[in-house]
């Protein structure tokens, strides 16, 4: 779920078109919710997205776990009808409701026919706001999160995360896996689940992302149908996590014929002023597709691994400069070193003209792609406004991709990348390191 | 919630998906290319793809694994581009490319801007017939498709339980045999067997070429004879005769043991009919049956009791793959409550099934799943992407435009007692496979993390 968060927020913030194929429509609720909708009548059904910032790091310590039973509890049972009424009658009318939990944000997702819309609307109003929280309900849903947190933790990428998390992060919620641990979940009382529903679901943190077949009259009062009657105000968020972790291996014993390496450094803030010079730079560095420098070096020239990559993390308290791979257990220690080694060549060497102008001409090309549904295009809306990015970002961003020079991407490959920093944990029985070195 | 279990137990929950007509249109060039074009404006862009009627279960005895080794080697060099240009031309033009390998199917795609097809086009028709297969190249990529099933299968308990019930669940068919394939066997996959593979089946009238998103299909005639049209016609393309299945008559057992199973569970496996040209209506049958007993949510019978009402299990469900060149599987899994063996978690999924076979349908369960198949028509428009990935599934499976076009209207005929018919057929004292997968009997240490 972590990389899922990371994942999202990456997404949150590429992923609109610089040249405006798309018509934004900001909207204001008659309830004050704002909210941005691609209006597009073509196909009868509209695609809905509710961001609540916040998340799972608004748990107690006591009660981790919490906002993601919460989230995984509203669609068992709301207003009148029991879980498997409200399954059976939200089945009944083909819509699709998802209730998700990250580190930062819970999000509710929803498709609704233009057919029936307003029976749909009822129902999912019922879920987000009067949600049962019925004890059978609890119980089964406790043990399906028991059997996830049980099958994470045999699970090499899961523990490669987690255990990188735990190793940066220290106290701070960012170093705990959202679901909890068994005894936390164990211990999770009803009151904890209506406190985190209380904490995480209000007015003053959520945003909404909303296209197809409606308009933006019909919009407004179908979101404030939806939220009802939320509380007004959230609890604090948590003060920003301080990375703790320095250049290394953490090896974990893990009985498997292959190593998932998971690796990184503390990356940069949305905000800096050389953002964009760092978004380009990973591009060259382990971007997706198959022409990044670790693509190439250790997968296409030495056939190290299947696939590696690395990332911006976007985390708001945290921002990371991320990777993973998983190679044999007998070539893990080799990829690793040619990691280090292109951390390195980039660092001291920068990139050269061609792998900015590629780079740039891929971003560039790529953007206006993305939009290619209702339900992609809610989600990105409502990522946006949940990163308070402004709503002409989409007209801008390719300039501001296209604006970074060579000389920017020595610069901050200098500063951001740094070898002797990058710290790896390795799940498997890798051979040639040594547990903790 | 169920959902995220699932992802982390290595099961997942195919929503039904009945085809869109949408705009379609379907024509052939003069080599035999079969073409299908589906329009969408929403957005400047296309997919690009071109699908080959060849897979995994086309493959020579004792090379598994080679149909998904030349989908690799298919992005190093040709007679005009250098190893790894087709996706350096691809992303610096904005791009995205990738391909895929199932047993019936092997294909290739972009998504790109659509002033780009041309180029998309010219590349991948290069490709097809002027691969060259480079020795050093050969032996490289053959160490990323190892690591590739380290990572898929071999690191997973699941996937290698997965792949140890297909083996035994086909005797003689080889779907048996993974995908990826048997490492023994990938080891030893030579320069000469991708040749001689890629020689017998890349051909344009062994090819569909799919076409979707903002272009019309006057546009795609005309770039598609420029490019693929020159191309000739393979003269000796083999028939898709697959060794195929004796009768089934003995009923039999898989157990896998591994220490990193969190979750044991039980799944039960038979073959079934698949949708066939001209005659789809058991197929049709299958998937609304598989919908009622197990498919996505708590309201299917064996979620509903199992789950629900008994609390027995963390997650049941029902499996049937409708579209498949040969019969394929359907498959009932449980994962129990812990306490409860598998044993009486494979008792519970027997109990079940008689008791809908002697109970029958819940009529408005059945109108529920008929109405949600209805909508999905109005969804899948929203992903033109999905839409071509669904075409080339069909057709590579051996299905033809007028079958596609009428499974909807087949689907929406199907009545519960069509569906009661079908599942004594199939349910009825089936011969079948019953697989435990299963944690080590001594596993008391946790892994440490």
């Amino acid at each position: 779920m972590i990389k899922r968060l990371i994942v999202a927020a990456f997404a949150a913030f590429f992923a609109l078109p610089a040249t405006a194929t798309i018509e934004i429509d900001e909207v204001t609720s008659p309830g004050g919710i704002s909210a941005w909708l691609v209006e597009d009548s073509s196909i009868p059904f509209v695609a809905l997205e509710f961001w609540f910032v916040g998340g799972a790091t608004l748990d107690a310590p006591t009660a981790r776990g919490a906002t993601y039973m919460m989230m995984g509890l509203l669609e068992e049972g709301a207003g009148d009808l029991n879980a498997q009424d409200y399954a059976a009658a939200v089945e009944g009318l083909a819509a699709s409701f998802s209730f998700d939990s990250y580190r930062d944000a819970v999000v509710v997702s929803a498709r609704m026919l233009t057919q029936n819309r307003d029976a749909a609307a009822d129902l999912l109003r019922a879920a987000i706001t009067t949600p049962r929280f019925d004890q059978d309900a609890i119980e089964r849903v406790r043990g399906q999160v028991l059997a996830i947190i049980q099958s994470d933790a045999r699970d090499p990428e899961e523990i490669a995360a987690a255990t990188f998390n735990a190793l940066a992060y220290g106290d701070h919620p960012y170093a705990f896996a959202q679901e909890g641990t068994a005894e936390t979940v164990t211990g999770l009382s009803r009151d904890d689940i209506v406190a985190a529903h209380g904490a995480a679901l209000t007015r003053d943190r959520v945003v909404v992302g909303a296209a197809g077949d409606i308009s933006a009259a019909e919009l407004g009062q179908l979101i404030d149908h939806i939220l009802g009657d939320l509380p007004q105000t959230a609890p604090p968020r948590p003060d920003p996590a301080h990375f703790a972790l320095s250049g290394g291996i953490t090896v974990v014993d893990f009985p498997s014929p292959q190593s998932v390496a998971y690796f990184g450094h503390a990356g940069i803030d949305r905000d800096d002023p050389d953002f964009f010079a760092a978004f380009v730079l990973n591009q060259i560095l382990g971007g997706g597709g198959f022409r990044s420098r670790l693509m190439g070096e250790v997968r296409e020239k030495r056939g190290l691994t299947y696939g590696i990559g690395s990332f911006l993390s976007l985390a708001d308290l945290s921002p990371g400069l991320l990777g993973q791979f998983s190679s044999s257990n007998e070539l893990v220690g080799q990829a690793i070193d040619v990691v280090k080694e292109q951390w390195a060549d980039l660092a001291t060497n920068g990139v050269t003209q061609e792998e900015r102008d590629t780079a740039i001409r891929y971003m560039t090309g790529e953007y206006p792609l993305r939009f290619d549904g209702n339900a992609t295009i809610a989600g990105i809306l409502a990522a946006m406004q949940s990163d308070d990015i402004p709503v002409d970002y989409v007209t801008n961003r390719n300039a501001y991709v296209e604006a970074v020079t060579l000389e920017d991407l020595r610069r901050v490959a200098a500063r951001l990348l740094r070898p002797d920093d990058l710290h790896f944990v390795v799940v498997g029985q890798p051979q040639g390191l040594s547990p903790g070195n | 919630m169920l959902h995220r279990l699932a992802l982390a137990l290595g099961l997942t929950l195919t929503p039904v998906m009945a085809p869109a007509a949408g705009d379609v249109v379907e024509f052939f060039l003069d080599n035999g290319m079969q073409v299908v074009v589906i329009t969408d404006d929403r957005a400047p862009a296309v997919t690009h793809m071109v699908w080959y009627r060849v897979g995994a279960a086309d493959e020579p005895p004792g090379q598994s694994g080679i149909a998904h080794f030349v989908e690799h080697l298919m992005f190093k060099a040709t007679d005009d581009m250098a190893s790894g240009e087709f996706s350096n031309v691809v992303e610096a033009n904005g791009g995205s490319d990738n391909a895929f390998t199932s047993w019936d199917y092997t294909g290739y795609f972009q998504r790109i801007a659509a002033d780009r097809l041309g180029l998309m086009m010219q590349m991948e028709a290069d490709r097809m017939r002027d691969i060259i297969f480079d020795p050093v190249e050969v032996a490289t990529e053959r160490s990323v498709i190892l690591e590739e099933r380290a990572q898929r299968t071999d690191s997973s308990a699941g996937a290698l339980f997965n792949e140890q019930m297909r083996a035994a669940l086909f005797l003689n068919h080889p779907y048996g045999a993974p995908i990826i394939g048997w490492r023994h066997e990938m080891e030893a996959l030579s320069r000469d067997d991708a040749q001689v593979f890629h020689d017998i089946w890349y051909h344009p009238n062994n090819a569909i070429l799919i076409v979707a998103g903002d272009v019309t299909a006057e546009q795609v005639r005309a770039l598609a004879e420029e490019h693929y049209g020159p191309i000739p016609a393979s003269l000796s393309l083999p028939a898709r005769a697959r060794p195929t299945e004796p009768p089934h008559i003995a009923n039999r057992r898989v157990s896998f043991t591994d220490e990193r199973v969190a979750n044991p569970y039980v799944s039960i496996q038979m073959l079934a009919p698949v949708r066939e040209p001209g005659d789809q209506a058991e197929a049709a049958a299958l998937v609304i049956l598989a919908e009622l007993l197990g498919g996505g949510g708590q309201t299917s019978l064996l979620a509903r009791r199992l789950q629900v009402e008994e609390e027995r299990s963390l997650f049941a469900a029902a499996y049937y793959d409708s579209t498949s060149f040969d019969p394929s599987g359907f498959s009932l899994v449980n994962v129990p409550v812990p306490g409860l063996s598998l044993e009486e978690a494979e008792a519970d999924l027997w109990r079940i099934i008689d008791d809908f076979l002697s109970e029958g349908i819940d009529t408005a369960h059945f109108a529920r799943i008929k109405f949600q198949i209805a909508a999905s028509e109005i969804y899948e428009e929203d992903s033109t992407q999905g839409l071509a990935r669904r075409w080339g599934m069909e057709l590579t499976t051996g299905l033809g435009l007028a079958d596609i076009e009428s499974w909807p209207e087949i689907l929406a005929a199907v009545t519960p007692e069509d569906v009661m018919d079908a599942a004594r057929r199939l349910l009825n004292d089936p011969v079948h496979v019953t697989g435990h997968l299963m944690r080590p009997a001594a596993a008391t240490a946790e892994i440490s993390q």
